[in-house]
């Protein structure tokens, strides 16, 4: 995929600036609730998202992630509570203008060329036909489709039709860009141009809220997350705090119970028989620590930095914690499938 | 962008996605085959026994009123396979997700469909109605009663099915809305024919159910005036010894409709789409 234009990108700084400091939130929603009969989808959606950010919006299945966008869109109406998106109520038709969405469940007019959908929604976008031809050149560029452009959609694998559909969604320049599961059908490529995606509408100050259950997609791209559990928000995390929340682990042999307590003084520090790990050291004072481990008499084999993750934090706050271990080498972590 | 904008843009799609997918060619198809069909058979039936005497006429005559009949069905099965699968898969695709989070109304995708379909069932039906009567005129020398005024009944009766099958679109499963339309239609047809037993025999209880069922769904009456308007006139009634009192209230046989029913028919397809915009509207996506 190719990146933003340089017309585009120059827009962005004013953009940015404006967005980041403009009044009202991207989103605010405040007890939003969505009952389905006698099921609760939504208990109580409380949350803001400011102008400009990456925003994550993280759950496990059924948490009501997707109910919660097809309300902020006005695909749904709320049983309860309130929200504003762009300072307008949500559900506003006018300001569905200024909004780019990618579904979940995402599927264009198959008898369609790649090129006509995009002119179909500029159509429906309310963009200026003259605008068209350059919109349209960018969004199949942006998404890699440009070769592709006068296939029908019917004869795109589903990782195409998922790049259609975020060309479908970035059309138009919007102020705000929700993105539901935007990279479930793409490969590890595909998911690589979806981050440089979302990194370039943030230089520009676009909005992005960000549905996913793929942690380490939204660990990498997002400004601040919400974890949603049952039907409400839990945390909302800087994801700037939870990167410096940082540890070591040493594995080290002949260490007696002074030399655990020694490391006690740096932080809360275990010794599981191999590895000795001490949360929330400071990078830099962890040569210290070992000069003083090594003073006391213990055989150094490793030294790991670890750093927090977001799935840590994750599981941590939906109770489902998983067995503390050795500290996790750096480079080690497994994506999500 | 104005509602009117919104509506123009759907009925826009539907037609291109009607010739995209072939629906239109298949329709122009069949009308070329069905009116060659037509000329070639009434031009063998002409040939065998020559247009002289009234109980021939009266004979042409009711075999183009059965074609006609004929030809009613498979619009109102046209309306029905086209209508019944407009909304409810599209939104169960997640196809209409896209679009409707663009500033586009429920109620705008709804117009905007029945609006496209019904302009391309209006002119199938009237091309090819037309084509048919001249046709038969043409092969027979055979001159109904009103032979313009038959298409453009066929064509109402068409818009019927279709604004019917398109709301059940909005809420029930494609195959089940599309066999509710259907079943309706035949049950709307036998109804008629009851009613028009009540009519002819003076019997106010089959008279009652008929008129309830016209008002429930209209499309008999305007079969009955397409069928009207290809019957013979009068003076060829009387000199084939028919009695035109009874005749007119045979199956294939009717009168044009008063403007009141007219009126309703209008009403009844106005009332039947805001009905499904009501219940599109409030359908979880």
């Amino acid at each position: 995929m190719a990146v933003v234009s340089a017309g585009a990108a120059q827009d962005s700084s004013s953009s940015a600036a404006e967005g980041r400091e403009g009044g009202t939130p991207a989103i605010e929603t405040r007890e939003l609730r969505k009952q389905f009969g006698r099921i609760v989808a939504l208990t109580g959606l409380t949350m803001t998202v400011r102008r400009g950010e990456v925003f994550g919006f993280l759950g496990p299945n059924g948490a009501g992630k997707t109910t919660a966008v097809k309300l902020l869109l006005g695909l749904s109406r709320p049983s309860a509570g309130e929200g504003r998106v762009l300072g307008a109520p949500i559900g506003d038709l006018a300001t569905r203008q200024r909004i780019g969405y990618l579904p979940e469940l995402f599927r264009y007019q198959g008898w369609m060329t790649a090129r006509e959908v995009l002119a179909l929604h500029c159509e429906l976008a309310r963009l200026p036909r003259s605008g068209w031809p350059a919109a349209l050149d960018e969004a199949l560029g942006l998404v890699g489709l440009a070769d592709r452009s006068n296939d029908r959609v019917e004869t795109f694998s589903k990782g195409m039709q998922q790049r259609l559909g975020l060309g479908v969604a970035l059309l138009g320049q919007p102020e705000l860009v929700v993105l539901d599961e935007p990279t479930s059908a793409l490969d590890p490529v595909g998911r690589q141009d979806v981050r440089e995606i979302i990194r370039s509408l943030r230089d520009r100050g676009v909005t992005v809220f960000l549905n996913s259950h793929l942690l380490t997609e939204v660990e990498r791209v997002c400004d601040r997350v919400a974890i949603v559990d049952k039907g409400r928000v839990v945390a909302e995390l800087a994801m700037s705090e939870v990167r410096r929340e940082s540890g070591v682990g040493i594995r080290a042999a002949g260490l007696d119970p002074a030399a655990i307590e020694l490391a006690g003084q740096y932080g809360p520090a275990r010794f599981d028989g191999e590895w000795l790990t001490v949360d929330g050291i400071a990078e830099d004072r962890v040569p210290a620590l070992v000069a003083q481990l090594v003073a006391a008499g213990a055989a150094i084999h490793a030294v790991m930095p670890s750093r927090s993750t977001l799935e840590e934090r994750f599981l941590a706050l939906l109770g489902t914690e998983e067995p503390t271990g050795p500290a996790e080498p750096p480079g080690s972590r497994k994506d999500d499938p | 962008m104005s509602s009117l904008q919104s509506i123009a843009i759907v009925a826009r799609l539907t037609l291109r996605e009607a010739v995209r997918r072939r629906l239109l060619w298949a329709l122009v198809g069949l009308t070329i085959l069905i009116v060659v069909v037509t000329w070639w058979a009434f031009s063998r039936i002409a040939e065998a026994s020559p247009i002289s005497g009234a109980t021939q006429v009266l004979g042409i005559s009711q075999i183009l009123v059965m074609l006609a009949f004929m030809f009613s069905f498979v619009l109102a099965m046209t309306a029905v396979f086209a209508a019944s699968p407009a909304i409810g898969p599209e939104i169960e695709s997640g196809l209409l997700l896209a679009m409707l989070a663009r500033p586009l109304r429920r109620t705008e995708v709804l117009l905007g469909r029945w609006l496209g379909l019904a302009s391309l069932l209006i002119v199938y039906a009237l091309v090819a109605g037309y084509l048919e009567i001249g046709a038969v005129a043409l092969a027979t020398g055979y001159v109904a009663a009103d032979p313009t005024a038959a298409p453009p009944y066929l064509a109402a009766e068409t818009l019927v099915l279709l604004t019917l099958a398109l709301t059940f679109s909005t809420r029930i499963a494609s195959v089940a809305g599309g066999a509710v339309a259907v079943v309706a239609y035949g049950l709307a047809w036998m109804a008629g024919v009851m009613g028009g037993v009540g009519e002819a025999f003076n019997n106010d209880l089959l008279r009652t159910a008929g008129t309830a069922t016209r008002l429930i769904l209209p499309s008999d009456v305007l079969w009955r005036g397409a069928a009207g308007a290809l019957s013979p006139t009068t003076d060829v009634l009387s000199a084939s010894g028919v009695n035109a009192a009874i005749y007119k209230f045979s199956p294939f046989s009717g009168a044009a409709p008063s403007p009141e029913w007219l009126l309703w028919c209008i009403l009844w397809i106005a009332g039947v789409l805001a009905c499904g915009s009501f219940l599109f509207r409030r359908r979880e996506l």
